[in-house]
């Protein structure tokens, strides 16, 4: 394992920032993998330093195929996690929003340049990253519908969904975006915790890149082969709004069969207490994504659904 | 006339409205009318347009029966980061500026975007209130991607401000409200003023004069206005930005719309805990400081100013 210093950011008032890649095998930059570019992604820390830990002893036993490397940087933004902040420390601007970066610019497209100089000519780019509303999502891989992203390559992930959206113009900044302009094979994991250390999640995930490293043949390791993954496009999940706010109570989790017309949560009055929206399934579908947090605002998506026949 | 443009069930016993209140002609509408909408307050700490938005109606309703079109005030697009002193949107710390045009089946921040573009369809002229962030000081200015520089220069050059700048088009900046607000028609100015958390007085009269100006040029004013002063006009390649080269704290040796020569100290970043100069900043051409950093630390890559040639 080699020990890589990418950036350093001065500071009068605070120890310095060091953003570092850890760097496995020798030869081709075959696959980067990035962790916490915000400062609650505390799962996406946990599962970087969990393969950084796994990637030493396969570099031991040889395991790390020849003329392949592999770098994983744990954080590119340590000093907003140190003070419970999602965003930059002081201007509160997002690190996954100021890619490629400029390297004469402001603080965080410094940061970004100094985290994608060093991480843009790898073949294959693996993002743990997070969404900007609070919830939890059915483990997957995300990708852009950029022109240069591929499908059946995500599904080496093994997964339960490969999902592709369209791309917005607020996206055009982030590293997925960006790592596949300068044609690396970009992908985006996503798992069912953010600011909380979820083992059982990030188990599915360190899986799911041993899984896609193996069988791109970049290291040597035998593990369960995950699932025949579903490709989803994003158009084609059911969103499921209230109309009105109050204390949610939900009744049904990620990766729950519904039936059209069942109850998937309540919404309660904060002050008597009595149900004013009872929220049923649209259709036949899973639960792909549910909102999380206690109370609600009014036109709050609370689920995304992907529907199914389910005909029994 | 007061009206609710959007509304949105806050979990506890409250109702979040987006407000703007219409000002119509004394003899009332014949359907012909032409009409101005004021918006600001999409960043919460942006506060310079409260000001205008006060100025703007106290002057009209001191001579209503000049007022011969709409106009539309909307002092708060993002009135809970107004009350909160938050730029973004609480609770999501997502930036207003970048949904746009949201979307009717969209989260809450996506839903009220979708309703304010619906509601400000139509206008003949949107002038979009900036008051940049709590670090920087701007001049008045108008910013104007050049895409939509044909329609909206003639515009810009009535509303009495000091430097229009033409930017080069980035699609990051199609999530605005500028922009989505242009590519469908609706012709939208962007004044960027002040500094964050404050509100400059003279520069809020400057712009009331000058909206007031364009009004009269639109037909929605018959009363008298001041002529509006000549703008620079320029584009990107006129424009040198410094950064700061080391953290401390900033003091600038220069006045904010003064001239610089090249070589001149902008400023230096001093070290309080050794008492040393972190850096000696100099001016890398002939111009005016536009922009000037306002809050005092700084960072490695902080904007210092902003220097038009």
């Amino acid at each position: 394992m080699e020990e890589k210093l990418l950036f350093e950011l001065d500071s009068v008032y605070r120890d310095n920032m060091r953003i570092k890649g850890f760097s496995f095998g020798k030869g081709e930059k075959s696959v980067c993998i990035v962790g916490a570019t915000r400062g609650n992604e505390v799962q996406q820390v946990y599962i970087c330093s969990q393969l950084i830990k796994i990637f030493r002893q396969l570099e031991k036993q040889g395991k790390i195929k020849e003329n392949k490397s592999i770098m994983v940087v744990p954080t590119a933004n340590s000093y907003s996690m140190n003070i419970a902040k999602r965003f930059w420390s002081t201007d509160n601007t997002d690190i996954n929003r100021m890619f490629p970066g400029y390297n004469l610019g402001e603080t965080t497209q410094r940061i970004a340049a100094g985290v994608f100089e060093n991480v843009n000519d790898y073949e294959y780019g693996i993002q743990f990253t997070s969404f900007y509303m609070q919830g939890s999502f059915i483990p997957h891989v995300r990708m852009m519908k950029t022109g240069f992203e591929n499908v059946e390559l995500a599904k080496d992930f093994g997964l339960p969904y490969v999902f592709r959206r369209e791309a917005r113009p607020y996206d055009t900044t982030t590293l997925n975006y960006n790592w596949q302009l300068w044609e690396t094979k970009a992908f985006s994991v996503y798992t069912n915790a953010t600011d909380s250390i979820d083992v059982a999640s990030a188990r599915e995930a360190i899986n799911a890149v041993l899984n896609f490293l193996n069988k791109n043949e970049i290291i040597e390791y035998s593990c369960h082969q995950g699932y025949v993954s579903q490709f989803i496009e994003g158009h084609t999940l059911v969103n499921v709004k209230s109309n009105v706010s109050g204390i949610f109570i939900r009744y049904k989790d990620v990766n729950t069969r519904v039936t059209k017309g069942d109850t998937l949560a309540e919404i309660i009055d904060p002050h008597t207490g009595l149900p004013v929206d009872t929220i049923k399934s649209p259709v036949n579908g899973i639960v792909f994504f549910h909102a999380d947090q206690p109370v609600i605002y009014s036109q709050a998506p609370l689920y995304r659904i992907i529907p199914t026949d389910d005909l029994y | 006339m007061i009206q609710t443009i959007a509304s949105v069930g806050l979990p506890i016993d409250e109702t979040l409205m987006i407000k703007k209140n219409r000002l119509i002609p004394q003899s009332g509408l014949n359907g012909n009318e032409k009409r101005i909408s004021i918006v600001t307050g999409t960043h919460g700490d942006e506060l310079e347009g409260q000001y205008v938005c006060f100025e703007l109606q106290r002057r009209i309703k001191e001579n209503y029966s000049a007022l011969k079109g709409i106009v539309d005030v909307y002092p708060a697009l993002n009135p809970l980061g107004i009350d909160s002193i938050t730029r973004g949107i609480p609770a999501f710390d997502l930036d207003m500026n970048r949904i746009f045009p949201g979307s009717e089946n969209g989260s809450m921040p996506e839903y009220i975007a979708s309703k304010i573009i619906g509601d400000l369809i139509g206008s003949d002229v949107v002038i979009d209130i900036h008051a940049s962030n709590i670090f920087l000081k701007e001049i008045p200015q108008v910013r104007i991607n050049e895409l939509s520089r044909d329609v909206l220069v003639p515009y810009a050059k009535l509303i009495n401000v000091d430097y229009i700048w033409i930017h080069s088009s980035a699609t990051v900046l199609e999530s605005t409200l500028a922009y989505s607000l242009n590519s469908i028609g609706t012709p939208t100015l962007v004044v960027e003023m002040g500094v964050g958390m404050r509100i400059t007085k003279n520069y809020g009269d400057q712009l009331v004069d000058g909206i007031f100006a364009l009004m009269k040029e639109l037909g929605i004013w018959s009363g008298e206005t001041a002529a509006p002063k000549t703008p620079i006009i320029s584009e990107d390649g006129e424009v040198s930005f410094i950064n700061a080269g080391s953290s401390g704290v900033f003091l600038p040796s220069v006045e904010h719309w003064k001239n610089v020569k090249k070589g001149d100290c902008i400023g230096k970043i001093l070290n309080p805990l050794t008492g040393e100069v972190n850096e000696t900043i100099f001016a890398q051409n002939d111009g005016i400081v536009f922009t000037l950093r306002e809050y005092p630390i700084v960072s490695e890559g902080s904007l210092i100013a902003r220097i038009l040639a």
